[in-house]
């Protein structure tokens, strides 16, 4: 017998005669219903990364005067006129990329790397994070992020800059992955 | 090379007795799961609907072992379709001659690994060393343990047993192009950490990894982490190789919405774990093996009572309220799944044929703080019981006898496992009634005032 052939078997006898059991889905799907952007804003900050909320008719200035001078990664399908994107992912000082979804209560932003979020690897490299999430991508709940975005695709989910609580447990930013995360909320 | 639990002689007290004597030790478990649980308290209070989560959380387990064999083969052909190649191994040996067998066929002979309880249980380190591929731990925690020749200690924090200055002493020793001048203070131990460890993940070619959850109707599988080193590893090398045990599974894509509000809360008591990263097969180019484990656990399964078990998902909440965890220490569970789930989960998978491991169902109190703060509402002090029953007695008795001792006799610590003892859980199993409420009567958090005292309890069962 075949090792899947025999986990299968054993499975299906260790498991004879028991009775299934109804999911109760009785949690919140939408967990707030006011203010997104400012809670959003908020809960980002609590991860000690930078926020800024613009007017999106602001926002491809403010992003240029950003990026002056700097060697940034301008993924394809990124609206921004004008500005070079910088070949090299080992060399790059940072990286500018919009997002699919971001999550107020709980600070995150989702990439599914589609256009204008660069590769796994273009937001990861760099030790510079720069991220545009628009009002309208703002969800309030976990559930409502999982049911906006599509399995088939790469997802990274964002919260905070790379960090880790394996020294003594308490939680130091910057490790692995970009060390600075800055957030664009374009209202 | 990281040492090897298998094999451990010695019994559960006696290991533990070593911990007890260490007064560093002691202290860095104890500030360590302190300020941890804490957080993760501040951050379940914060969710008006946790029971609710808790209750579906449970509930799906429940159904996703209840149908295992029908969802894994879903999730097979889910991989396949999304280009990647399922392996199927019925214990630690099949599992570690595939991965060993796919990294060959590269022709490399590193690989880098993220922090994965499946692989440190099988001892894919160890079997990958004997045919001359070095394997590179990546997670902070893990390569403090990997330099310092060491056990890990704790499921989310393995080097939790050291303290910043131990953690420079290793670094310095260990890794010779940290700068003399390293100081202790941790995020100078951190960048540390990043410089040793960049060249290695630009370099490699090969990365194994676990994975936290897969979802048998997209073929997804995912990977919950702090540091950035798991999508270093996801994301850069050529081949991916995930070894992950049966019952990581979920049903539906959906699901994932209860599981990414339990495990983060309940781990590392945030909103959110820094990075969470979801593939479906092969993903830009990358060849990629998923290895499906057993190794015990259709045991596991088979059984009525301890087959709750299985629906663990490796929080480690419970070792951080546990009160002979806190003193023990993780060395003594003679395994890496410490701390009361590993009491409950390493007799089953292993069997109780080692002194050590029928020892384990006696680490407890039976406080029953551990099934309080399960986000999956694992009725540990249920298992132990029944496990008791199970165990070879004798021997394993009398020495589960002196670890709930230290206990007693230290007054402050009996104080502080009274008031986690928010309820005593029963001697015998107990049937619940079943029915729509039955869920919600097993997962509401229990009453605050206790229905017998710890002390009351131990005193009525030593005289019985
Ligand atoms: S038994 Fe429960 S609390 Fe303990 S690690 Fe598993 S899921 Fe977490």
């Amino acid at each position: 017998m075949s090792a899947r052939e025999e986990i299968l078997a054993r499975i299906a006898k260790a498991v004879a005669g028991t009775e299934d059991v109804e999911i109760p889905r009785d949690y919140r799907t939408q967990a707030a219903t006011g203010d997104l952007v400012e809670l959003f804003a908020e809960r980002v900050d609590d991860y000690r990364a930078v926020v800024h909320v613009l007017p999106a008719a602001e926002v491809p200035g403010w992003i240029k005067e950003r990026l002056a001078g700097r060697r940034m990664i301008v993924p394809d399908g990124f609206d921004l006129d004008g500005h070079e994107s910088w070949p090299d992912l080992h060399t790059a000082d940072g990286v500018v990329t919009g997002c699919a979804v971001g999550v107020a209560l709980t600070g995150t932003i989702v990439l599914d790397h589609g256009p204008g979020q660069g590769t796994r690897a273009q937001t990861l490299v760099p030790d510079y994070h720069l991220c545009v999430v628009r009002a309208d991508q703002i969800v309030s709940s976990v559930p409502e992020a999982v049911a906006r975005l599509d399995p088939a695709r790469p997802l990274t989910w964002i919260s905070g800059p790379s960090a880790t609580s394996d020294i003594e447990l308490n939680r130091v930013e910057g490790v692995h992955g970009p060390r600075t995360l800055e957030v664009i909320i374009s209202t | 090379m990281s040492a090897t639990f298998l094999g451990m002689p010695g019994n559960f007290p006696e290991n533990s007795q070593k911990a007890v004597q260490d007064s560093q030790l002691r202290y860095n478990l104890r500030k360590a799961t302190h300020t941890i649980r804490g957080k993760r308290a501040d951050v379940v209070g914060e969710l008006p609907d946790w029971a609710e989560l808790r209750a579906a959380g449970k509930a799906i387990k429940d159904h996703t072992l209840r149908n295992l064999d029908r969802y894994l083969v879903q999730l097979e052909r889910a991989v396949q379709d999304a280009g990647g190649t399922v392996h199927w191994a019925r214990d630690a040996a099949e599992a570690n001659r595939i991965v060993t067998g796919l990294v060959k066929a590269t022709g490399e002979r590193e690989v880098v690994k993220v922090k994965s309880m499946a692989t440190q249980e099988i001892e894919l380190n160890q079997a990958l060393a004997a045919e001359g591929i070095t394997a590179y731990e990546t997670d902070l925690a893990e390569l403090i343990v990997q330099l310092g020749d060491d056990f890990p200690s704790h499921i989310l924090v393995p080097a939790i047993h050291r303290n910043r200055s131990e953690i420079r002493e290793i670094f310095l020793e260990k890794m010779p192009e940290t700068p003399a001048g390293l100081t202790d203070d941790p995020p100078a131990l951190a960048e540390a950490a990043r410089l040793h460890l960049r060249e290695r993940f630009l370099r490699s070619k090969v990365a194994i990894s676990g994975a936290n959850f897969m979802v048998a109707e997209t073929g997804t599988l995912v990977v919950l982490e702090s540091e950035g080193n798991g999508r270093m590893c996801l994301t850069l090398p050529e081949t991916l190789i995930s070894v992950v045990g049966i019952e990581k599974l979920l049903p539906t894509w959906r699901d994932l919405e209860v599981f990414l509000q339990l495990l983060p809360r309940s781990s590392t008591g945030e909103r959110m774990n820094p990075y969470t990263s979801m593939w479906t097969g092969a993903v830009e180019g990358q060849d990629f093996h998923l290895v499906l484990l057993d190794n015990g656990r259709t045991g596991v399964l088979a059984d009525e009572v301890g087959r709750q078990a299985l629906r663990c998902i490796r929080c480690s909440a419970c070792l951080n309220v546990c009160p002979v965890y806190e003193r023990a220490g993780g060395h003594a569970y003679g395994s890496v799944y410490p701390g009361p789930i590993g009491a409950i989960l390493t007799p089953q998978l292993r069997g109780m044929g080692s002194e050590l491991d029928a020892s384990l169902p006696y680490a407890s109190s039976l406080c029953g703080a551990c099934y309080d703060v399960c986000p999956v509402a694992i009725d540990i002090p249920e298992v132990l019981v029944d496990l008791r029953a199970k165990a070879p007695h004798a021997a394993a008795e009398k020495a589960g006898m002196k670890v709930a001792g230290w206990i007693l006799d230290d007054h402050r610590r009996l104080a502080a496992a009274q008031r986690l003892a928010s309820k005593v859980r029963g001697l015998v199993p107990k049937k619940r009634l079943p029915g729509p409420m039955s869920a919600w009567t097993d997962t509401r958090d229990v009453p605050e005032i206790p229905e017998e005292s710890f002390r009351d309890w131990w005193e009525r069962n030593e005289r019985a």
